[in-house]
């Protein structure tokens, strides 16, 4: 493990959420300290996307046991907007079209919600276009994107960038980014990478949930998480994902299973 | 029993409605004689006409979903034209892109108010119109709207006096757009504007079209908007109805395209208790292309309500609507956009898509697509959608620290933009956006 300066931004303990009644997340413990890189790994249905949705505040998902603190205040007491301001980021799995919005008005008004409630500055207009061509130019993104409406029409690619540059433009203090990798080629996954590699920070965490192992060829993360049924099954660093994507999942879901049954009997 | 009572109730609407229709009339004042012997006919038709018709109810399948006896109710007088209207309010809609502009208050004609225009392109009212070609004018005067079977077209052409001309002559372009403001201050009293507008072949126009009030009080408006495009002419249309919340609003717009004429309308109705615009498209040769888009916006307790009838009688022609609605409080929405392709009209390619955004658990829409294709070798699409605003939406806006009120503004402003952003004159379009997130969050009126 890098040495970090260690303060603990994130702590989960024993999360359980449910979606229409139903027990998603069963028992979730999980540290993010300044600094980590946190990469989330799973099978489809193990409840990754879950945890990133509960921890964002999705209204569908209710948290039903346990406890998370974000820089040691109750996470679940704030609303999404108040969590976002205090330095939460989610970036979406499928990113929501709103067409009628250009990008570079949302991209200000959020901007500019953000630094108003930290107590910063905000930009005009012509400071903004300043400001966003410059982190736009890191993504290696087309200026036109400003004046197209919010993802609207955007390929797959082109909308997961769209969700690093508003990580850039918001900089939290915990980024979760729900299989930002997904539906990426290498190219634009190359892209999208480097630009959340630009956003490691020692102040800052970022938590990858991903499907694919191959991102994590381009960040590398401090620990490696393994859910399976609601909980993470393993913890490691690296190398499990490397493990993971020659043995695949079955190894660890079948130990789970066993511990289930062990439970239950 | 159950009949009899049902039967009664029939009878007594009818005998409501009649009523109506004869002390709206009974107000017929002697008109000055004018100079056309054709014009004191049209209107004796008119009148005519009116008298044998009775106005509709809700038994009507026309008029099933809005209720007018409110507006029965009271026989409104027509207004008398105001001493001293607030010309500074006036002045403050005045659409600074506009180059001729007629102003209109409760009916009557201001000549303080207006900046009629005689060169290439005449924008003026009936009496100089009349002096320049009255030929012209009773080729088109109420031959695009039908009154034989309307009776507020009916009563609208029996009181024809001050009417809205504008004529642009072949080849001409009009650069700035020409506004028409028919303003209402007076309670209680009806006004009957009237617009007829005709461009001459291959020439352009953009021609608006604004109805606002000066008083939060009822009154009643009947207007009738008649638009000749000629070959290969071009007409940019946009209506924006802003009357009182009291109000009522009946207004009857039929443009006809000979070949190759262009339309495109933006009609936004806002205003009124009760408004209805019949928005007619008739297609008089080929190759015609029109666009017709509406937004209505409204709250509390307001109805809105458009029929559309688009009628394509002639092969190659290209016809899209876009209808949306945001209704708000216990606002109640209605659109019918009938589409007609004639059995000669091959080769037509139409589409027509209604969307509406609900904002309450309160607020209805009646959306009804009306097709009739007679043609066979046509393309024609259709949809309506009616929903509220999606949380995932709200959610993805409010993760990026938006507040809940300002994602839903937000997105309730980006559903009615697509219709705004099309409107040609940028002061209307800057004015409409603005509005979009005053009315639809406004306070319910006494709510």
């Amino acid at each position: 493990m890098q040495s970090k300066d260690g303060r603990t931004l994130l702590e989960v303990r024993g999360l359980k959420a449910t979606v229409a009644g139903v027990e998603i997340l069963k028992g979730i413990d999980l540290t993010v300290r300044a600094g980590e890189v946190h990469a989330i790994m799973g099978p489809n249905g193990s409840g990754k996307s879950t945890l990133a949705k509960v921890l964002a505040g999705h209204p569908a998902y209710a948290a039903t046991a346990g406890e998370v603190l974000f820089e040691g205040a109750d996470l679940f007491a704030l609303a999404p907007e108040e969590r976002a301001r205090a330095g939460l980021f989610l970036g979406f799995q499928y990113p929501v079209e709103v067409p009628g919005v250009t990008n570079a008005s949302f991209l200000r008004l959020a901007y500019n919600t953000v630094q108003a409630a930290r107590g910063k500055d905000e930009l005009d207009p012509l400071e903004f276009d300043d400001f966003v061509r410059e982190k736009m130019n890191l993504l290696d993104m087309d200026v036109a994107f400003l004046d197209r409406s919010v993802n609207e029409g955007f390929s797959g690619g082109e909308k997961k960038r769209n969700e690093v540059l508003q990580m850039a433009i918001l900089e939290p203090r915990v980024a979760i980014l729900d299989e930002t990798d997904s539906g990426l080629d290498i190219d634009a996954l190359r892209v999208v990478a480097g630009g959340v590699n630009k956003m490691r920070d020692p102040g800052r965490a970022i938590v990858l949930v991903t499907h694919y192992q191959r991102l994590l060829n381009y960040i590398e993360p401090d620990f490696v998480h393994v859910m399976a049924g609601g909980r993470i099954v393993r913890t490691g660093d690296k190398s499990l994902a490397l493990e993971l994507e020659s043995r695949g999942y079955d190894w660890l879901l079948e130990g789970d299973k066993a511990a289930g049954k062990a439970v239950a009997a | 029993m159950k009949t009899e009572a049902g039967m009664k109730t029939e009878a007594g609407m009818k005998t409501e409605a009649k009523t109506y229709l004869a002390s709206l009339l009974a107000a017929h004042p002697a008109l000055p004689g004018g100079p056309a012997a054709w014009l004191a006919r049209l209107r004796a038709a008119a009148l005519e006409r009116a008298n044998a018709l009775t106005v509709p109810t809700t038994r009507d399948e026309d008029w099933r979903f809005t209720d007018l006896s409110p507006l029965y109710k009271t026989a409104y007088e027509r207004a008398a034209a105001p001493a001293a209207p607030d010309r500074a309010a006036i002045e403050q809609r005045f659409l600074p892109e506009a180059g001729g502009r007629l102003v209109f208050v409760d009916g009557h004609y201001s000549a303080e108010l207006s900046t009629p225009q005689e060169g290439d392109a005449y924008v003026g009212t009936l009496a100089g119109a009349l002096r320049r070609d009255s030929a012209q004018l009773e080729a088109h005067l109420a031959r695009h709207v039908d009154f034989e079977a309307d009776p507020f077209a009916a009563v609208n052409t029996a009181f024809l006096q001050d009417c809205a001309v504008v004529h642009v002559p072949g080849g001409r372009k009009v650069e700035r757009p020409v506004q028409l403001l028919f303003v209402a201050t007076q309670a209680e009293r009806v006004a009957y504007p009237r617009v007829l507008a005709i461009v001459e072949r291959g020439a352009e126009l953009t021609l608006v079209e604004d109805y606002l009030s000066l008083t939060d009080a009822a009154y009643f408006v009947n207007g009738v908007t008649e638009l000749a495009i000629a070959e290969n002419a071009s007409l940019a249309h946009v209506r924006v109805q802003r009357e009182s919340d009291k109000a009522f609003h009946i207004a009857s717009s039929v443009a006809s395209l000979a070949r190759d004429a262009r339309y495109a309308a933006q009609s936004v109705s806002i205003g009124a208790r009760i408004s209805r615009l019949n928005h007619g498209i008739r297609q008089g040769g080929e190759g015609t292309d029109c666009l017709v888009d509406g937004l209505a916006l409204i709250a509390g307790r307001q109805l809105a309500d458009t029929h559309s009838f688009i009628d394509h009688a002639h092969p190659h022609g290209r016809s899209r609507q876009l209808h949306k609605c945001v209704v708000d409080g216990a606002g109640h929405a209605v659109f019918n956009g009938r589409i007609l392709v004639r059995k000669g009209a091959q080769l037509t390619d139409s589409a027509q898509s209604s969307r509406n955004l609900l904002l309450t658990g309160r607020a209805h829409v009646d959306t009804k697509p009306q097709l009739e294709i007679l043609a066979d070798d046509v393309k024609c699409a259709h949809g309506a959608t009616v929903g509220q605003l999606d949380p995932e939406h709200v959610f993805y806006l409010r993760s990026r620290g938006l507040s809940e009120v300002a994602a839903r503004n937000l997105l309730t402003y980006a559903f009615a933009a697509e219709v705004v952003d099309r409107i040609p004159v940028a002061s209307l379009r800057g004015w409409l956006e603005a509005q979009v997130v005053e009315r639809t969050h406004a306070k319910e009126p006494g709510g």
